[in-house]
């Protein structure tokens, strides 16, 4: 075997965000100001959701292993 | 009964719908040969993007979810949408831990959590404390989501007065559930979900476009909900947090997101996909099923706004504030809608009912049956016992409901939140380290045990006068600080556990103890479709497992 394969890769450090955001209660614990009625706790929650959307869909990106690499590695495997 | 026909008729029809998908289920993407755990628990391990989408959201999002909630947010208002941050948080979490486990699952044709931490850490002992605690945690859950359904035929007046008359439909929809997983397997579930996605998406969409149009717009509606907590004798409710019950907020979020993640069901759905890119790719689309649960969520304040009354609990002067949500739905939709929507419901318990009993009886067969009974079952063998046990471990549901208080299911689900969050320091943990000692990892588990049942049973329930089990946060007064704050159980009883496993640990390594022999190398990890050390490892799993 070549080199050990990792999935270790520095814009997983990313996924933080949105691990931590949405505990942070001080931060969003508001009624104003309010959007189309929602009161900001919760707004700013659907809000987080996005962020984690956004968050997981940059690392996956950045983290994926083209199919080709895969089976290039697995051939080299051998 | 008779004014709700229309609902009872529509919600009958998509009930056989989805009941003959099931059966028919076993066809669809099917091997030659379903006598095979692989087969049967995990789908043949060969799930895409879309089915797993629908699997792993059909599989998180209950029908007890949608039920209470909503409850929850009617009763107490903002400390119940803690469920937002809880999926927020879920993903990411996923997205490091869980792929990882699906890598040396696959290599290792591994099908249960305890699987896992059998061969990672050389202890038979170990993996039983797991599996057991994944089969005591699941069964509560199961039977939560009967009180699910049975909200919904309380709000139709499908209700009889005599024990048997009260249940009867229930037991039907349950016995026609446990008969196509049997034939089915992990196949069934997964192709319902797609009608129970597409049922609930429909309803939840409508109410939130519709409902305020006839409440008087959001603005009014949190007013509303306002005004009624104001009004209100208890402290702790209120549109927003107070000061506290934040901790309470943040700890329950993270813990209840720790605690899904490694409920054996959740381990299937995520098992039962082809590769990792399907995994991660649904880690950023998955989130779509939070948007709808804070949607759903705040039908809790839109009862409150329309004036929803909930119906008689089972004791003589309580109130089923799980009845709110289909209360809601038959006095502001017209019939044949509402039947839809409790349809969904309906459906929406039934997906994870079959996860969650196939989990269990895989856990079964592979950590009980085949650890203790029978070492050298062949994989027919794996698959019928499997089989026989997920019929009874729906059995065993449905007595919850039948013979005891659906409060009491409810406590019991709270509990084992608690309990199978133990499990992660020798699960979660163990994916990235093997430092912790497999004695330590037992003493800690022990320890939290101990420490989150007492903590449960200091905690009263308001509502209903009980002193014990009443509910997840507890008091920091009674740890000796002086403040009204609460924290959750469940993070303070893994965080003593890992302590304990900590020192455990490093008694033991001081004594020399053996720390038994790791069945897993660093590559594992990240092993991935298409491997080619994969064939090997399938085709003689035994040899594997069984490193004693």
């Amino acid at each position: 075997m070549s080199s050990p394969r990792s999935d270790r890769s520095p814009w997983n450090w990313l996924l933080i965000v949105p691990i931590v955001l949405p505990l942070l209660t001080p931060l969003y614990n508001f009624d104003s100001p309010r959007l189309w009625g929602f009161p900001a706790f919760y707004w700013l929650q659907f809000a987080f959701i996005l962020v984690g959307v956004a968050t997981t869909s940059i690392v996956y990106q950045m983290t994926r292993r083209p199919r080709e690499a895969v089976k290039s590695e697995a051939a080299t495997d051998e | 009964m008779s004014e709700h026909i229309t609902e009872i008729v529509v919600f009958t029809l998509l009930f056989l719908l989805v009941s003959a998908m099931g059966f028919v289920a076993a066809k669809w993407r099917a091997p030659k040969d379903m006598a095979h755990l692989d087969e049967w628990g995990l789908g043949g391990r060969s799930f895409g993007g879309w089915v797993t989408w629908f699997l792993v959201g059909g599989d998180l999002y209950t029908a007890y979810t949608f039920v209470a909630v909503p409850a929850l947010i009617f009763g107490a208002g903002a400390a119940g949408f803690f469920a937002v941050p809880y999926t927020v948080v879920i993903y990411p979490l996923f997205f490091l831990i869980l792929i990882r486990l699906w890598s040396v699952s696959h290599r290792h044709g591994f099908v249960t959590p305890a699987d896992f931490v059998r061969t990672r850490f050389d202890s038979p002992l170990l993996a039983l404390l797991i599996a057991i605690t994944g089969i005591v945690a699941t069964m509560p859950y199961i039977a939560l989501q009967l009180v699910g359904i049975e909200a919904v035929l309380k709000t139709m007046g499908v209700t009889g007065d005599s024990v048997l008359a009260r249940h009867a439909p229930i037991i039907v929809a349950f016995a026609i559930l446990a008969a196509y997983t049997y034939q089915s397997g992990l196949r069934a579930p997964a192709l319902i979900a797609f009608v129970k996605d597409t049922l609930i998406y429909i309803v939840i969409i409508v109410a939130v476009l519709y409902l305020p149009y006839k409440l008087g717009g959001w603005g009014s509606i949190f007013d509303d909900a306002s005004a009624k907590f104001a009004a209100s004798p208890n402290p702790g409710d209120g549109i927003t947090l107070n000061a506290n019950n934040q901790i309470q907020y943040i700890t329950l979020a993270l813990g209840s997101a720790l605690a899904l993640f490694l409920y054996p069901h959740s381990i299937t759905g995520v098992l039962a996909s082809k590769n990792r890119n399907v995994i991660k790719r649904n880690m950023s689309a998955l989130p779509a099923y939070s948007f709808l649960l804070g949607l759903i969520a705040l039908l809790g304040f839109m009862a409150i706004s329309a004036g929803v009354k909930p119906l008689p609990g089972a004791k003589e002067g309580s109130l089923d504030t799980n009845t709110v949500v289909p209360l809601l739905f038959d006095q502001q939709f017209p019939s044949w809608f509402a039947g839809v929507a409790f349809a969904a419901i309906g459906i929406g318990a039934l997906v994870p009912a079959a996860i969650m009993s196939i989990a269990a009886a895989n856990l079964f067969t592979r950590n009980i049956y085949k650890e203790y009974f029978r070492k050298d079952a062949t994989h027919a063998q794996e698959a019928s016992v499997a089989k026989i046990a997920s019929l009874v471990v729906k059995v065993g549901a449905v007595a919850f409901i039948i013979f005891l208080d659906p409060q009491f299911s409810i406590d019991l689900q709270l509990i084992g939140g608690v309990i199978i969050l133990q499990t992660a320091p020798a699960v979660a943990l163990g994916l990235y380290t093997r430092w912790l000692h497999r004695g330590g990892l037992i003493g800690g588990w022990i320890a939290g045990m101990g420490l989150g049942f007492w903590m449960l049973y200091q905690i009263p329930n308001a509502a209903t006068g009980r002193a014990h089990f009443g509910g997840s946060a507890f008091p920091l007064t009674k740890f000796g600080f002086d403040t009204p704050k609460t924290i959750y159980v469940g993070f303070v009883a893994v965080a003593v556990n890992l302590l304990v496993a900590v020192i455990v640990t490093l008694i033991l390594r001081a004594m020399k103890t053996p720390e038994g022999v790791d069945g897993t190398e660093a590559d594992d990890y990240f092993a991935d479709e298409g491997d080619p050390r994969l064939e090997k490892a399938r085709t003689t799993p035994d040899e594997i497992t069984s490193s004693t």
